[in-house]
């Protein structure tokens, strides 16, 4: 065990456990920022995804311990009242089926339209390859990435 | 006019504070306990007055009102309470929704599942509405000393014209609720609709967007636990033995035990699939500690013998005997080829088939299989309990509470009234989630560890528990004559551990053949199945479809109007009384995809398949364009056509056919569930494929039949016919037929 000090959503936050433990598990079971899912555990869905600096990473194979000094940004913490764009976009294409892998996708919308705020469609779909909705919103995702982008 | 007799399920109108003293309708709820988000600046009351169980109202006329059945993305959460909204006539944008208790009394049929929660729940929620309205205006009429049938309403307020005078529903709500419940009520006519048939938004939109718990992975109780459990590697494995010393000593682990879910005698029902019979429950603090010390246990394994189990369902009881063996997924399809080349056991014959082929100008024969399928569910399973002496509390994501609680009760011994059980939202279903085991199992361990508890499947135990789509093999037969008519049709379907047909016998060709003939078969298993997302049709509709592209070829007809024909002569002249389809609603959605799609005007190197099928009360077809890019597949456009009756809520549900066009596309190319002696080849999403963003169509279309028939089922039957559309536009496109699925396989189709 181990303690941490952490910036999470702006906000000081200590934690004191395995320097082992993903950063998912720290946010939802020490934390209760549920907000980031457990969906496979090996990086391959994209439920997870939280922003570490300003880049989307995986949560669920990042240990705590490589997070140092960097802020991280969860679902709870990209806008105050889910008035982000992206969060706006997906509420206008209402988006969601089952609504499980949505805090995961948005996450790593944001990101990507940080760095890219222009995108070509076939640029959005690599950015969003990682992320698994298996309801099947993808053209939603897609066209609501695109409204995001263009207000 | 519409007046119906309110004898539904009278106890739905009883006040469920009338009933507080029989139980936990309304008791302790963290779904429905916490406040609901209004709409943007919509005030909650101060006093609420509970009209029925459906529905109260604030004395400032905001309404809540209840939605009855479990959420799984289907979206009947703002669907269910859009049909009580419009018979009461309120405003839309003054109604909040809460997910109801589970409490088959009060709401009946409380179920995600069959696509049926629309249509089942169609007479009763409107009566739950028009019920309320109705005493709405009787408390008017007293209050101001005027006949009730002079009292109109609209939006939430009450009007009596005559005299000038209006109140809003908030005003009246009080009285109302002392009013009896009316005898009859009246019905609006389908075109005063004001609510139905204009999309509405999720209610659990802004909630799902920021993250807010609404799942049960997200439940948290203070003291809670956490679970996970250990199964075999292996179908046709049992538990030997489990050595926990290294494991239990690890941080944060409070015990390690193994677990019956059920009692050895216990006669099960048809949705108590558990696979595992014995599980090892590894029970701590945190998640990461749990699953560190689940990878720490040495778990000895070993074959299982042949065994029964007393099935007590629907049919009555039988047994069922679960084979011993480990199975491997070459040796299933080396079976099914076997049984498929044996007679089987006729379903239904029509004509003299057999004379009909052996006098045919050309005979067509093909035979198609498909694999067994996970779920996959984004949240895997998992249920919250909390098990004492006095109670058994349980939440978490089930789509069929009423198939496992009296199960529960069996297990724990424990009377029902002792059981609450919450529906929280959840992270897809697809019929996995009506197979419940894992809330027993969930109660069996906070019962032994005395707390509460949460279990959690990790995605492997998720993926390799079982309780799959099965594996399915059809071959179709079809005789043509000499002016190339379709004179005898024969189909024969077997699978791994059920046949896909049964019923679905008399479904179309049937009734349009003269001569027609239909056999099944299965084989046994110990790879336990389930309903999967149109159970049965997911595969019949592709490989009935794919036959029929074939056929309309041989034939030398266009697809849809070999089709049409066919459906004409079953409208015109029925062969057989048993047809299990209407044929003028079938030929309707193929021909409004045929118009929408701009049929017969493909651009240059775009590939058109057609598809169309019934299932689940509804008639849908899909023409769908693939285009190649770079030596693969890439579906650009999908044009879809569906006859569900009057739609609810159009954009949720063309946002529903939009993601079984997608789920389909992604079964159809890439999904497969294989076995090497009897161990799952695949158990998470590096081996199971499933399809992703740039695999998904550029675009789809969805469109729907008008009428005023009422609505009938939504999110199963756009699925089943987009794999014979995938099957026949790759055919297209490559010149070469496609019976195996996944079609793309595990590496690329085009060399």
């Amino acid at each position: 065990m181990a303690i941490f000090n952490l910036n999470i959503n702006g906000k000081k936050q200590q934690v004191d456990v395995d320097p082992n433990t993903p950063i998912l598990w720290v946010l939802r079971d020490h934390l209760n920022l549920v907000g980031t899912k457990y969906g496979c555990g090996i990086a391959q869905c994209g439920a997870c995804t939280i922003h570490l600096g300003e880049v989307a990473m995986r949560s669920c194979m990042l240990p705590i311990s490589v997070v140092g000094n960097q802020p991280i940004t969860t679902i709870e913490g990209l806008s105050e009242n889910g008035d982000h764009p992206v969060q706006k976009a997906w509420l206008d294409h209402d988006v969601a089926q089952c609504g499980y892998c949505q805090t995961g996708q948005i996450m790593n919308a944001a990101a990507f339209l940080k760095a890219n705020p222009n995108p070509s469609d076939e640029e959005i779909e690599a950015a969003m390859n990682g992320n698994i909705c298996r309801c099947g919103t993808y053209t939603r995702i897609k066209a609501a990435i695109k409204t995001a982008a263009a207000g | 006019m519409a007046i119906i007799k309110t004898t539904y399920n009278r106890r739905s109108f009883l006040k469920t504070t009338a009933l507080a003293g029989g139980g936990m309708m309304i008791g302790f709820s963290w779904l429905t306990g916490c406040q609901p988000a209004p709409e943007a600046g919509l005030e909650i009351p101060k006093e609420w007055f509970e009209i029925n169980s459906f529905l109260k109202i604030g004395e400032n006329g905001v309404v809540t009102i209840m939605s009855p059945n479990p959420e799984f993305g289907q979206n009947v959460k703002t669907a269910m309470p859009m049909i009580v909204a419009e018979e009461l006539d309120v405003d839309w944008k003054n109604v909040i929704v809460e997910q109801a208790p589970f409490n088959t009394d009060l709401y009946t049929r409380q179920m995600a599942g069959g696509s049926q929660s629309i249509r089942q729940g169609w007479q009763g929620l409107r009566m739950a509405g028009a019920t309320a309205r109705q005493m709405l205006r009787e408390a008017a009429a007293q209050a101001w000393q005027v006949p009730v049938e002079e009292i109109s309403t609209e939006a939430g307020v009450l009007y009596h014209k005559n005299s000038d005078k209006s109140a809003g529903y908030g005003e009246m709500a009080a009285a109302a609720a002392n009013i009896p419940v009316p005898e009859e009520v009246q019905l609006k006519e389908v075109k005063d609709f004001k609510i139905i048939g204009k999309s509405r938004k999720n209610v659990d939109g802004l909630k799902i967007v920021t993250g807010q718990p609404l799942f049960g992975v997200d439940y948290s109780r203070d003291g809670m636990l956490i679970a996970m459990i250990a199964h075999p590697p292996a179908f046709g494995m049992k538990l030997k033995s489990v050595d926990d010393s290294a494991a239990r000593n690890m941080p944060g682990i409070k015990d390690i035990f193994t677990i019956k879910t059920y009692e050895d005698d216990y006669e099960r029902n048809a949705f108590d699939t558990n696979t595992f019979p014995e599980l090892v429950a590894i029970v701590g603090n945190t998640t990461w500690e749990v699953m560190n010390a689940k990878k720490a246990l040495r778990i000895e394994w070993e074959p299982f013998s042949d065994y029964s189990e007393t099935v007590n369902s629907w049919g009555g009881k039988q047994d069922v005997r679960i084979p011993a063996g480990l199975e491997s997924t070459t040796a299933h399809i080396t079976k099914m080829a076997e049984m498929a080349a044996k007679p089987g056991n006729v379903l239904r014959k029509d004509g003299d088939p057999e004379a009909a082929f052996k006098n045919a100008a050309k005979v067509i024969e093909r035979t198609y299989t498909a694999p067994f399928l996970a779920h996959n569910c984004m949240e895997p399973m998992n249920f919250f309990a909390h098990v004492t002496a006095d109670k058994a509390e349980l939440a978490g994501p089930l789509q069929a509470p009423e198939f496992i609680e009296q199960t529960l009760s069996a297990r724990l011994g424990m009377p029902l009234e002792k059981i609450d059980i919450q529906m929280t939202r959840m992270g897809g279903g697809f019929g996995r989630r009506a197979y419940s085991h894992h809330m027993v199992e969930a109660a069996v361990i906070s019962q032994k560890v005395n707390a509460p508890v949460k279990l959690l499947y990790t995605r492997e135990d998720d993926m390799t528990f079982g309780i799959y789509r099965p594996a399915y093999h059809a071959t179709y037969r079809a005789a043509l004559d000499a002016d190339n008519k379709l004179i005898a049709y024969h189909v024969k379907a077997g699978g791994i551990p059920e046949s896909p047909l049964g019923r679905a016998a008399n479904r179309f060709p049937a009734g349009a053949v003269d001569n027609y003939l239909a056999e099944e078969w299965a084989i046994a298993s110990n790879i336990t199945i389930g309903a999967f997302r149109a159970p049965r049709s997911n595969f019949l509709a592709g490989a009935e479809q794919s036959f029929l592209d074939e056929v309309a070829e041989a034939a030398g007809k266009d697809p849809i109007e070999f089709r049409l024909e066919l459906l004409e002569r079953a409208q015109n002249n029925p062969v057989g009384e048993t047809n299990d389809y209407e044929a003028a609603r079938y030929a309707g959605v193929l021909e409004l995809a045929r118009e929408k799609s701009g049929w017969g005007q493909e651009a240059p190197n775009v590939f058109r398949g057609v598809a169309a099928y019934f299932c689940h009360n509804s008639y849908v077809a899909h023409v769908l364009d693939l285009t190649i890019e770079n030596g693969a597949p890439r579906v650009e456009k999908v044009c879809c056509a569906i006859d569900c009756g009057i739609v609810i809520n159009p954009d949720a549900a063309a946002n529903m056919a939009e993601g079984a066009i997608v789920d389909g596309i992604g079964n159809a190319f890439f999904g497969a569930m294989t076995f090497k002696e009897g161990v799952p080849e695949k158990n998470n999403f590096d081996n199971y494929r499933m399809i992703r963003m740039s695999e998904a169509p550029r675009a789809i279309d969805v469109h729907f039949v008008q009428n005023d028939i009422d609505p009938t089922g939504m999110g199963e039957p756009p699925f089943p016919p987009i794999f014979g559309a995938v099957a026949n536009a790759l055919y297209k496109a490559t010149g070469k037929r496609s019976y195996n699925q996944p079609f793309l396989g595990e590496k690329p189709v085009l060399g």
